[in-house]
């Protein structure tokens, strides 16, 4: 089967670079950059609510920095890839936190609506904008459930060769595809959040059965946000 | 006036149509100035945000667009169902839709993010959009009523009229499920997660539709001294009845259905509890002034054979149908989207929260822009082709 047989390249590729262990489920890579992407891997996300604290917006702030989301004092049309979103129970007051941001759905209602095409999804489950041919339209801002995206309302500057960012097109969350594309294995809001100490968001392949965001959805169990949807997300939460 | 003699002649092209195309024009170009200032700068300077993404600008383009849809009534009920008293005014019907096709569409190109792109919108196509669907059907219509309008003026060719108001009926259709279908495709959103959208649009174009109509047909009569029968007015009037109560039929069965399900009790309520911003415009604007007023005039003995309230409820219709569109579009985005069902949210992105929008000039001018854009075309086109009847005056009663 063709699948296996990139799969099992890929796994050689990735084995004979050899892989650096950073820290518990970081690891680094030395992959090679021209390698294609394929739906070998499945880039995703997990985030456990207990450990995530309520007062902590390390992962927003990590975002801003690595991607320079500037805050223009315009909450209303300020750009925001991630959000901390606080739930509650009516019922008992319960409450949890949590980051949320693009879902890298793997049927993408964003990338359905968007009329040129330039909403996108790779074949490694990272969902991005094609930043030449949005024509800033916003059709897919109205149909993401998650209100994950943001319009650019104002000129910028600054920018950041990593994170091409222009007036008039629509931006989300890119899973931080450029570390990713990099073999850097991790985000900058999972790196962040491992750095305060809280370790609740887990980057990782979760095609790959041995790899530790597997491992642990398959141990603890992992929930989506909106499943009726029937979006199968890449991001998945513990302890909702 | 008898149908064969039928004579059409260009509006007279004195001081007054002129004059009017000055004004027409001088709207346009203001509205034009405020886009580039508006492209210049970016949205932040419209009232439209990351909650409320589109806004007036789509109010007023989705209304000319649905309105020229039903701007053809006219033109199908004459030549596809052969009702003679219609057949001398499907020329102007084909010239105000491609009037108003053509204003909605100039406002949603102006409104985009990236308006120097229309290129690539024009060359990369995601066939399972919906939106790219409609860029097809829009440009398509044009065509349609480009070749049934020449049909109309071929004497030669009039055993094609039928088959032409065939192709623009079904084409328009077709359109006008699609815009609708824009919005009912939008699973996750409260307001408009509904099949009934399409119907409801549909219907709400033939009202709009023939609302316009008969206002633009009574103005180019009154100022080109042409006599329009009373005869034809209420007819029109009465068919617009019709269509206006037929939209309030929808707007019913679409609140019914969705307080059935008590997932949309929320934004039902939203909507009906008479205490948002949207309610209030929904009872007030879209039902009283817009649906239950023109009704009255439409059909209580006392008005209901008086030009003027012909006119003056054809004219409510019109911004009932735009204070609809504002509460459907607007309202649906307005209300929070649901996450987490059953809990409250909040965070700095306005979870849980009623979206606020406040709208400013820029965004009137770019809907003003539309409008101009439409009603000038329509002039110009009265202006240089033979799509008015010289008489419209009621036939003599049969002796
Ligand atoms: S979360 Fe929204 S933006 Fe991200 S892939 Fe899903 S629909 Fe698209
Ligand atoms: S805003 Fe851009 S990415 Fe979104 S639907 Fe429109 S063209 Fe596609």
């Amino acid at each position: 089967m063709s699948l296996d047989l990139t799969r099992r390249e890929f796994l050689q590729g990735a084995g004979a670079a050899g892989a650096l262990t950073l820290a518990p489920g970081v690891f680094l890579y030395a992959k090679d950059p021209e390698a294609p992407v394929t739906d070998a891997v499945r880039w995703g996300l997990l985030v456990d609510t207990q450990v995530c604290q309520e007062d902590c917006n390390a992962c927003v702030d990590a975002c801003n920095e690595e991607h320079n989301l500037q805050d223009l004092g315009r909450p209303e049309t300020d750009a925001q890839w991630i959000r901390k979103l606080n739930v509650r129970d009516p019922l008992g007051g319960r409450t949890i936190s949590l980051p949320m941001m693009c879902q890298h759905c793997e049927n993408p209602p964003c990338v359905d609506v968007c009329p040129t095409g330039a909403s996108f999804r790779r074949e490694d489950g990272i969902v991005l904008v094609d930043k030449h041919t949005c024509i800033g339209c916003r059709y897919c801002m109205m149909a993401c459930p998650y209100k994950a995206r943001s319009f650019i309302h104002e000129n910028l500057t600054e920018q950041l060769p990593d994170a091409p960012r222009g007036k008039g097109c629509v931006e989300s969350c890119t899973m931080c595809v450029h570390k990713v594309d990099a073999g850097e294995n991790t985000t900058a809001c999972a790196e962040a959040c491992h750095k305060d100490g809280h370790q609740a968001i887990l980057f990782g392949d979760l095609n790959d059965p041995d790899s530790e965001i597997s491992k642990r959805i398959r141990e603890f169990g992992a929930t989506q946000i909106r499943a009726d949807l029937g979006l199968n997300t890449g991001v998945r939460y513990q302890n909702l | 006036m008898s149908i064969a003699s039928t004579r059409y002649a260009t509006l007279d092209a004195g001081r007054n149509y002129w004059g009017l195309l000055a004004v027409l024009a001088g709207v346009v170009l203001a509205g034009f100035a405020g886009f580039l200032h508006l492209e210049h700068e970016g949205h932040w300077i419209t009232g439209m945000n990351n909650q409320v993404v589109w806004g007036i600008p789509h109010v007023f383009a989705v209304f000319l667009i649905v309105a020229a849809s039903g701007a053809l009534n006219v033109a199908s009920i004459a030549s596809v169902f052969g009702q003679a008293a219609y057949k001398p005014l499907a020329r102007l019907s084909g010239l105000l839709a491609a009037a108003l096709l053509s204003g909605g569409l100039a406002i949603l190109v102006l409104d985009l993010g990236r308006p120097d792109r229309l290129i690539v919108a024009m060359t990369y196509y995601n066939f399972k959009s919906i939106f790219a669907w409609n860029i097809f059907l829009y440009t398509g219509l044009l065509a349609v009523i480009a070749v049934y309008l020449f049909v109309l003026f071929q004497p030669a060719l009039a055993r094609w009229t039928r088959a032409a108001g065939i192709m623009a009926l079904l084409w328009r259709l077709i359109l006008t499920t699609g815009t609708g279908a824009i919005f009912g495709f939008l699973v996750a959103r409260q307001g408009y997660d509904a099949a009934i959208m399409a119907p409801l649009f549909i219907i709400m174009s033939f009202s709009f539709g023939t609302a316009v109509f008969l206002l633009v047909l009574a103005a180019a009569c009154r100022g080109s001294g042409r006599v329009l029968g009373d005869a034809l007015l209420f007819r029109l009037k009465n068919l617009l009845a019709v269509f206006v109560s037929a939209v309030l039929y929808f707007v019913l069965a679409y609140h019914l259905t969705n307080l059935y399900a008590t997932e949309h009790h929320g934004f039902e309520a939203f909507i009906l509890n008479f205490e948002s911003l949207y309610s209030k415009l929904f009872w007030l604007g879209q039902v009283g002034l817009g649906s239950l007023l023109p009704l009255a005039l439409f059909y209580s003995p006392k008005t209901r054979n008086c030009r003027v309230s012909a006119l003056v409820g054809a004219s409510l219709v019109i911004i009932g149908g735009l204070i609809q569109m504002y509460v459907i579009i607007i309202g649906g985005q307005a209300y929070p989207l649901i996450l987490f069902p059953g809990m409250e949210e909040s965070s700095s992105f306005f979870d849980g929260v009623v979206a606020s929008y406040v709208p400013s000039i820029w965004e009137f001018l770019l809907g003003i822009t539309g409008v101009g854009i439409g009603l000038i075309l329509t002039v110009a086109g009265l202006g240089a082709l033979d799509i008015l009847p010289e008489d419209l005056s009621d036939p003599e009663p049969a002796s």
